[in-house]
């Protein structure tokens, strides 16, 4: 068959760094939506961001961010070949992002709960602006959830992974590469959290 | 180039059987088989999307309903177009040759992710069996047109979920191939592959998998809005919610713009790698034809809103959008001067592939010359969804992509199957597909200027001379392409041996037997020239 | 692995990132409470792409890669990202 697999650290890097750019187009077209939908309805966007819970969005912008510094951490542990420093930094990862994922479930709930939803009789009475609101917003905050889950799991993987010695000092791109991944995750969110939290 | 001794160990080189029977095919990363493998199913479909179209011709050759209802009608093109484009224009080209021969003009033994690669083919598959199964059960194939608009794609009980569903994941699939050409080319080059020294054909696939990785993901989100609105309906292209349904129209055509871009730059990499062979000589202006490609790729990705002068754009942006379609017509036009020039005092020989190319350049040139009829806004006023519109794009995308695509089924089967078809027959249906071609498409631009609407089962009766006209090319061009596809097939599996190098090319797949071995460069290649170099120095 | 080009990024360097970042936070949070009209939504971009910068340079280790190309795509990326939303706007901005 092939030759003998050659181990290409930075063509792999560069192959998620490609992937990661299809990510960001991704969320890119649910932000061309949310920008002309903005410029379109100032005031209900921002009447309609008071009823989200601000006090939970903050929170998870500070659990995604401590989540991107313990995995940014578990690589610099792993190339130390510290392998229980790296596995603790990435269970730590986990946590958050499981805590995200609480959190989301809560604040949904609570929502959910008050009848606001896609095609909810309650929303469909609010302002046109309104709607759109909370149309993007589940959209795009599903669809960022959808990936802290995935990420979270990348990340028990790559844990796993190292307590395995898959993962090591010497071939560590596989969780550089997931490192990658969840810190995209992050960088999504620190984009959601002022446009859709504080809007005024 | 440089003298590679092939390891001939094998006469069927990665063709032999390795024992593992279908699994070794099906489950193997080895580039060569993968391209194979995307070669049978994406010929399967274009046959099927063929004989859709000329269903469609068979209705359309009288006013009225002819064969089907207008129902079926709407879902007869619409699944000609699903397919022809998503099966197989999009993936074509890259798929089918650039996986085969991408690793081979860089001098490597595979791509920079085999696995990814099989992964990507497993994708199209998945992708391709879901549009089939959205033809049965509820209200049947999507009757919307290839375009899904809405607000027609979320209130249509046809089963457009499942088909927007099947593009999303033949989507992945073509984002997965972008992004490992993009890494092959940077990663995988063997000594003295430097880029003034890529043959052209890679720099369009290049150029191509960036669009690939670029704009597909917009596809991607555009179609899962479309299944999240029919599914939960949250209103985003709605107006009685506020929602704005050109909105759609900038996502879909954000993507779909750069789409026929992915769609015709492979093909004219085939053009560039086939012209110099059978014209003798070095392509002219190598490094304008390699940026001409990026430049295609870039200044394609800012005029989508051409797609949408009419549908309720500000002036300002139909004045925007029309200029920068025209910007994208140059580096167009440099390839097809350049390709001219490198014909003259050439010494031409018309063999198969060049009877393609140069069809080729002529087809596409009344395709992109009707191109720019379309991107001057005003003029795109009275033809935007008519036949002229239906005649421009078959011209682009089948007198250009397919002619080049068939072009580059005649220059390399003989290298990847190690026999030579019939060229006399080759010959015969060209001759055939250039004339039923031109009567069909001429026609669809005449009677859509003439003011015939697209995507109608019906038309008034002053338009049916040249329907009939139009059917009976459809019928000749059918004709040329079974004959050509049978001499093919014919020609590869008993045709007389073809030898390591028929045509006389310079590039690195012509060093090595034919069909290649599994292992392309036991010991990796050093490259000293350029791919073009005529007349060549005598090699033993 | 071979490729060892660049230097273990200290531990430290990671958590004075993470505490500038929280620190972004907190500001972008302070300055959505006042009204500054349409300034509101850019300075508030404005700072997301400052911590997006500095989760790029350091958390994803752009700033220690040897090949340049990692940089050049990321640009390339994004022009694209913002001409598809800022050409967008030629059509929403003036109807």
């Amino acid at each position: 068959m092939s030759a003998p697999e050659h181990r290409d650290y930075t063509g792999a890097k560069l192959g998620m760094w490609l992937f990661l750019f299809t990510e960001l187009i991704l969320f890119g077209g649910l932000f061309i939506l949310y920008a002309v939908y903005l410029h379109r309805y100032p005031g209900e966007f921002a009447a309609a961001a008071q009823e989200l819970n601000l006090g939970l969005g903050a929170a998870n912008t500070v659990i995604l961010l401590t989540g991107s510094l313990l995995v940014a951490l578990s690589v610099s542990a792993v190339r130390r070949g510290g392998r229980r420093a790296t596995q603790l930094l990435l269970w730590g990862g986990v946590v958050t992002g499981l805590l995200f994922l609480l959190n989301k479930y809560i604040e949904w709930s609570a929502e959910i709960g008050h009848g606001i939803y896609p095609d909810s009789p309650i929303l469909n009475q609010k302002p046109p602006g309104e709607i759109i609101f909370f149309g993007l917003y589940y959209v795009t905050l599903g669809l960022h959830g959808l990936h802290v889950l995935i990420g979270t799991v990348l990340l028990a993987v790559m844990a796993l992974y190292t307590a395995t010695g898959v993962v090591h000092r010497d071939d560590f791109v596989k969780l550089e590469n997931s490192g990658l991944y969840w810190h995209l995750v992050d960088l999504v969110w620190i984009f959601i959290f002022p446009l859709y939290y504080l809007l005024l | 180039m440089t003298e590679t001794h092939p390891a001939a160990t094998n006469e069927r080189g990665f063709l032999a059987p390795t024992g593992n029977g279908l699994f070794g095919w099906i489950f193997s990363t080895d580039h060569k088989r993968i391209g194979l493998l995307y070669m049978y199913a994406i010929l399967t479909f274009f046959l099927v999307g063929v004989v859709l179209g000329l269903l469609i011709r068979l209705e359309l050759i009288a006013p009225g309903e002819t064969i089907v209802s207008a129902q079926t009608y709407n879902a007869l093109f619409t699944l000609h177009g699903v397919i022809m484009i998503f099966l197989f224009i999009i993936p074509g080209i890259p798929a089918i040759f650039g996986n085969i021969f991408l690793p081979i003009h860089i001098g490597a033994n595979d791509v920079a992710f085999p696995r990814l690669n099989l992964l990507s083919w497993w994708l199209y598959i998945s992708g391709a069996l879901l549009a089939l199964a959205s033809l049965f059960g509820g209200a049947g194939f999507p009757d919307t047109g290839w375009t899904f608009y809405v607000p027609f794609s979320i209130q249509t009980h046809t089963n457009v979920t499942l088909a927007a569903f099947a593009v999303f994941i033949l989507g992945f699939s073509s984002i997965l191939t972008g992004i490992n050409f993009v890494t092959t080319v940077h990663r995988l080059r063997a000594t003295g592959v430097t880029w003034g020294r890529l043959p052209l054909f890679v720099w369009t696939l290049y150029s191509t998998a960036w669009v690939q990785v670029l704009a597909t993901p917009i596809l991607g989100i555009t179609l899962a809005l479309v299944l999240l609105e029919r599914v939960l309906g949250a209103g985003l292209f709605d107006p009685a919610k506020g929602g704005d349904p050109i909105l759609y129209q900038h996502l879909f055509w954000i993507y779909s713009h750069p789409a026929v871009y992915i769609m015709i730059l492979p093909g004219m990499g085939i053009i560039s790698e086939v012209i110099p062979v059978f014209a003798r000589k070095h392509i002219f202006g190598y490094w304008a034809m390699a940026l001409s490609g990026i430049a295609i790729a870039f200044a394609g990705s800012l005029v989508w809103a051409h797609h949408m002068f009419v549908s309720g754009l500000s002036d300002t942006a139909i004045f925007v959008f029309s200029l920068l379609t025209f910007v994208v017509a140059i580096p167009s036009a440099i390839k097809v001067f350049n390709w001219t020039a490198t014909l003259y005092k050439g010494s031409i020989a018309l063999d198969p592939p060049m009877l393609h190319a140069l069809t080729f350049i002529l087809l596409f040139s009344v395709g992109g010359l009707t191109g720019l009829v379309l991107g001057s806004a005003a003029t795109n006023v009275p033809v935007h969804d008519t036949h002229f519109v239906v005649g421009h794009f078959h011209y682009t995308m089948f007198g250009g992509t397919g002619f080049a695509f068939f072009a580059g089924l005649h220059f390399w089967l003989p290298k990847i199957y190690g026999r030579m078809y019939n060229r006399k027959v080759a010959t015969a249906a060209w001759a055939a597909m250039l004339v039923g071609f031109n009567t069909l498409y001429f026609s669809m631009m005449v009677v859509g200027l003439r003011g015939m609407p697209r995507r109608y089962y019906d038309y008034l009766p002053q338009f049916t001379s040249l329907n009939v006209t139009a059917t009976v090319g459809s019928w000749v061009l059918g004709a040329g392409l079974f004959v050509m596809f049978a001499n093919l097939f014919w020609g590869s599996l008993r045709g007389a041996p073809a030898g390591n190098n028929p045509w006389g090319g310079r590039t690195l797949e012509w060093t090595l037997s034919s069909p290649p071995p599994a292992e392309n460069f036991p010991s990796p290649p050093v490259v000293v020239h350029g791919p073009y170099i005529y007349p060549e120095e005598p090699t033993p | 692995m071979t490729e060892q080009e660049h230097p273990i990024v200290p531990y430290r360097t990671f958590v004075v990132v993470w505490l500038l970042l929280l620190l972004l936070t907190a500001v972008t949070v302070a300055v959505s409470r006042v009204h500054l009209g349409p300034l509101n939504i850019w300075a508030a971009l404005g700072i997301a792409s400052v911590k997006s910068a500095l989760v790029i340079f350091f958390f994803m280790h752009l700033k220690y890669e040897k090949l340049r190309a990692f940089g050049i795509f990321l640009l390339v990326a994004l022009l694209i990202l913002a001409i598809f939303i800022g050409f967008t706007f030629f059509d929403v901005l003036y109807r």
